[in-house]
């Protein structure tokens, strides 16, 4: 009996078994992304003709743009084990951080813009990176949880970014920025794409060249190991929240540029977005799992999801909803995911 | 013996996707005998006792009790019929008392109310009869792996079983603990229960054992009297003789130490006060029961267990305050005991996992930069000197077998320049064949003078792949052992040793 259902595992399968098979070997291989991505155009383009249009989709890559630069910042946390629950507020408190001191500066040389937008976006982004940085020393030098350590963090610059602005819009910055970093472009590419692709690049780099890259593989595939293998798993678990904090920052200065204002209120539905984001394109929420060009597909694929939304006029409270269900069902396709491996492995 | 065993199986098997884990296996326990299980890992004693106890159905065969066919569904029905088993995964609840654990599934009611005091006077009951030294109300999470160890037996007893199981029972207790309790085997069996008892320890089997029953590859090889010759034994588990398996040893080098241990403490009290050296191309076993410190003491050496006091010396230099980054730039590399737990990351490729030790060496890249066609290189001549199989450096760690999985471990002392190896159970759960090869590897790494550090629970390791072997016990050097000493009596002798003054 037992010898029959090896041959029958082994060779004899009639073609839908084969097709069966064929399909669980994909999706083990590329994970549940572009069987929700084939399903999405083809809902939306049903749905709306406008959808599947150059204009329609160069627009979802600029709108994109933020949520990827965030993403790849909540991939490094996710990689080495942890999260970052705290990137909307430091989206948050970059932007008006970023805001104030660029206005204060244009407000007192109002002939040197650049020299404001310099010292404002250098102003946000250390504001954002100091958010890093005390993630990295909780995480990494007490050993609070990144799960209650982001979560206090996030707290904390929330408040700070809604007491220096008293929950105002923060007015004033040079139009230059706007006109740059918002909506310029440079030979017909969108400023803050080129930025985007610019930063995919330099975490391509990172990740697959460095030795720094491939410790946060080991650092999250298995800590002990890591440190065993003399890697410094406190100044990974570090550099992690602060680059973390970096891009995300990043991310926040583009999209303050884009609206024009400095604003508390940006960046609240950020952190379950880049999460959401990682994990659909299958950077395991365990650690050690995770490629940045998955990554960039992801973030396209959420922002594609609520632009074919809007299109098909779905309420945008309904949105949150599908965004919260699309979540669970990505981490639900990860269990799956490693029970057929564990199939495929007999 | 006219009457039908206690205990029958009649062409048992059982497949796992993959693997066919028991095959036709049959097996008889007699009431008032010990009946030893004797394999290797995952030779399939475990899948063996689970049908038994019920954990798992057989597919094919049947299980016989006193006579009358039975089929297990669940382990309670097992333990109803008078199956108990205890098994090396403890089921006990760590927040809960030890009366509360004792008592669980079955707890003494008073109308709907559980009756706390009922429960309580059956837990002190109970191990009062085994004699246990355990208080009923302390917390599971506050007990030694011994005491634990002992309420899962207590467990066991509650329901009064014809038949029990016990699997590696002696592996975490004391020397002291570990003669209560086969002095409580000794006993059951003149009451006349049937005990199914796994060990990999000779002295065990001499000394409580009836019968031997030896399975390897999911077959049963043949059961045979307990006096049989370790030598039997052993070809019969491997199929091999012990000379196929273990290569020739060179002669013991001279020469100064390499490594040099003073009178090492660790911070929480595991190792009190060990000395030892080695050289260059020595083979130092370090042997004991679990606990005595052998492991810990490797531990503080490489720089991840906290140092009280001692020294620790590397050609001459103190290293006692060094983490293992830096011990690895002196060439001491740590390899440990559990690869699941600290010793792989399961979901990456075994190539990283080779070169996982190696990311600061030069070889890989300039600076910060890891050359990806150099790492690649790499991977595939450690592959082929460990003889992977497959031969896939880029496939992930966690779909190779557990031998192969060890031998990427091992990799990682070739993928740099290794002058002190230290070995942390090297062969746990893998192959034959594989620890053929691994020892041939260990031999080559010596015979090109690497110091070499054998922490082993595997007695045959010990006894024939160490130039010298020390006996930890309580954290301390029992004995020292050179050359022709290194026996199977004297090196056991020093496992217990002193435990009564």
């Amino acid at each position: 009996m037992i010898e029959t259902e090896r041959a029958g595992i082994a060779g004899g399968a009639g073609p839908a078994e084969r097709l069966r098979l064929l399909l669980v070997r994909l999706f083990v291989r590329l994970g549940v992304l572009p069987f929700l991505l084939i399903v999405a155009i083809i809902v939306f383009a049903s749905l709306s003709e406008n959808f599947l249009t150059v204009r329609n989709l160069t627009n979802v890559v600029r709108q994109a743009v933020y949520l990827l630069i965030v993403s790849l910042g909540q991939m490094l946390a996710l990689l080495t084990g942890g999260f970052d629950l705290s990137v909307g507020t430091i989206l948050a408190l970059t932007s008006v951080v970023g805001a104030s001191a660029m206005a204060a500066a244009h407000a007192a040389f109002p002939d040197f813009p650049w020299l404001s937008i310099a010292l404002g976006a250098g102003a946000g982004l250390a504001a954002g990176t100091a958010i890093g940085v005390a993630n990295g020393l909780g995480v990494a030098l007490f050993g609070v949880s990144p799960f209650i350590m982001t979560l206090g963090m996030a707290s904390v610059g929330f408040g700070i970014a809604l007491y220096l602005t008293g929950g105002v819009p923060v007015y004033g910055m040079p139009v230059l920025f706007g006109e740059v970093f918002g909506f310029g472009d440079l030979l017909g590419v969108p400023i803050p794409i080129l930025v985007a692709a610019l930063l995919v690049l330099l975490m391509f780099v990172l990740v697959y060249r460095t030795r720094l890259g491939r410790a946060f593989y080991a650092v999250g595939g298995n800590l002990k190991a890591a440190r065993l293998s003399g890697i410094d798993t406190r100044r990974v678990l570090f550099t992690t929240y602060v680059l973390c904090a970096l891009l995300t920052s990043i991310g926040g200065l583009l999209l303050t540029a884009r609206l024009d204002t400095g604003e508390a209120n940006i960046g609240a539905s950020m952190p379950l977005e880049s999460i959401a984001a990682c994990v659909i394109a299958g950077v395991s929420l365990r650690g050690g799992v995770g490629r940045v060009e998955n990554v960039v597909l992801g973030a396209l694929f959420i922002v594609l999801v609520q632009n074919g939304m809007n299109l098909a006029r779905i309420e945008s409270y309904l949105q949150t909803v599908v965004l919260g269900l699309l979540l669970i069902l990505a981490v639900i396709a990860d269990q799956l995911r490693l029970r057929a491996m564990a199939s495929l492995r007999a | 013996m006219g009457e039908a065993p206690l205990l029958e199986l009649r062409g048992v098997s059982k497949a796992y996707p993959g693997v066919l884990a028991l095959d036709r296996v049959d097996f008889e326990l007699r009431a008032g005998e010990v009946h030893v299980l004797f394999g290797e890992n995952g030779a399939g004693k475990s899948t063996l006792i689970s049908l038994v106890a019920g954990v798992q159905t057989p597919d094919t065969g049947e299980i016989r009790l006193a006579g009358a066919p039975v089929r297990f569904t669940s382990v309670h029905e097992a333990r109803a019929a008078g199956v108990s088993a205890v098994f090396q995964e403890f089921s006990l609840v760590p927040q809960l008392t030890v009366a509360e654990n004792i008592v669980l599934g079955d707890e003494p009611r008073r109308g709907i109310w559980l009756d706390v005091a009922a429960a309580r006077r059956i837990a002190r009951e109970l191990l009062d009869r085994l004699g246990f030294a355990l208080d009923p109300d302390a917390k599971v999470e506050g007990l030694s792996r011994a005491e634990q160890q002992m309420v899962e037996i207590a467990k066991a007893f509650r329901t009064e079983p014809r038949v029990l199981v016990l699997d590696e029972p002696t592996a975490s207790l004391t020397e002291r603990e570990a003669r209560r309790l086969l002095g409580l085997v000794d006993q059951l069996r003149n009451q006349g229960v049937g005990i199914l008892y796994i060990t990999h320890r000779m002295g065990e089997i001499r000394r409580i054992g009836d019968r031997v029953t030896v399975l390897r590859d999911g077959r049963k090889i043949a059961t045979v009297p307990a006096s049989t010759s370790e030598d039997d034994l052993v070809r019969l588990m491997t199929g091999r003789t012990i000379e196929q398996i273990f290569p020739a040893l060179p002669p013991r080098p001279d020469g100064d130490p390499v490594l040099e241990v003073e009178e090492l403490r660790t911070r929480t009290g595991s190792v009190v006060g060990a000395s030892f050296s080695l050289r260059a191309g020595e083979i130092l076993g370090l042997a004991g029961l679990v606990g005595s410190g052998k492991s810990e003491a490797a531990r503080a050496v490489f720089g991840v267990e906290p140092i009280a006091s001692g020294r620790v010396r590397l050609d001459g230099l103190p290293v006692d305050t060094l983490a293992p980054a830096a011990m690895l730039a002196r060439g001491v590399l740590y390899l440990p005991p559990d690869r699941r737990e600290e010793g792989l990351a399961m979901v990456r490729p075994a190539r990283e996992n080779m070169t996982m030790a190696a990311l600061d060496r030069p070889e890989l890249g300039p600076g910060p930069w890891l050359g990806r066609f150099r790492e690649a290189r790499l991977a595939h001549e450690l592959a082929r000197r460990i003889e992977l199989r497959p031969a896939a450096p880029e496939r992930t760690i966690e779909l190779f077998s557990g031998g192969n999985q060890q031998k990427v471990l091992l990799a990682r002392s070739l993928a740099r320049p290794v002058r002190v190896l230290m070995l942390d159970e090297p062969t746990v759960g893998v192959d034959m064949a594989t620890r053929a090869a691994i020892y041939r590897l260990v031999v080559e790494l010596a015979e090109k003078g690497t110091a070499t550090l054998l922490v082993s629970s595997d007695l045959p390791e010990i006894l024939h792949l160490c130039h010298r072997v020390l006996v930890f016990h309580r954290g301390r050097v029992q004995a020292e052992l050179v050359g022709a000493e290194i026996g199977e009596e004297a090196v056991l002798q020093h496992f217990f040793e002193r435990e009564a003054a």
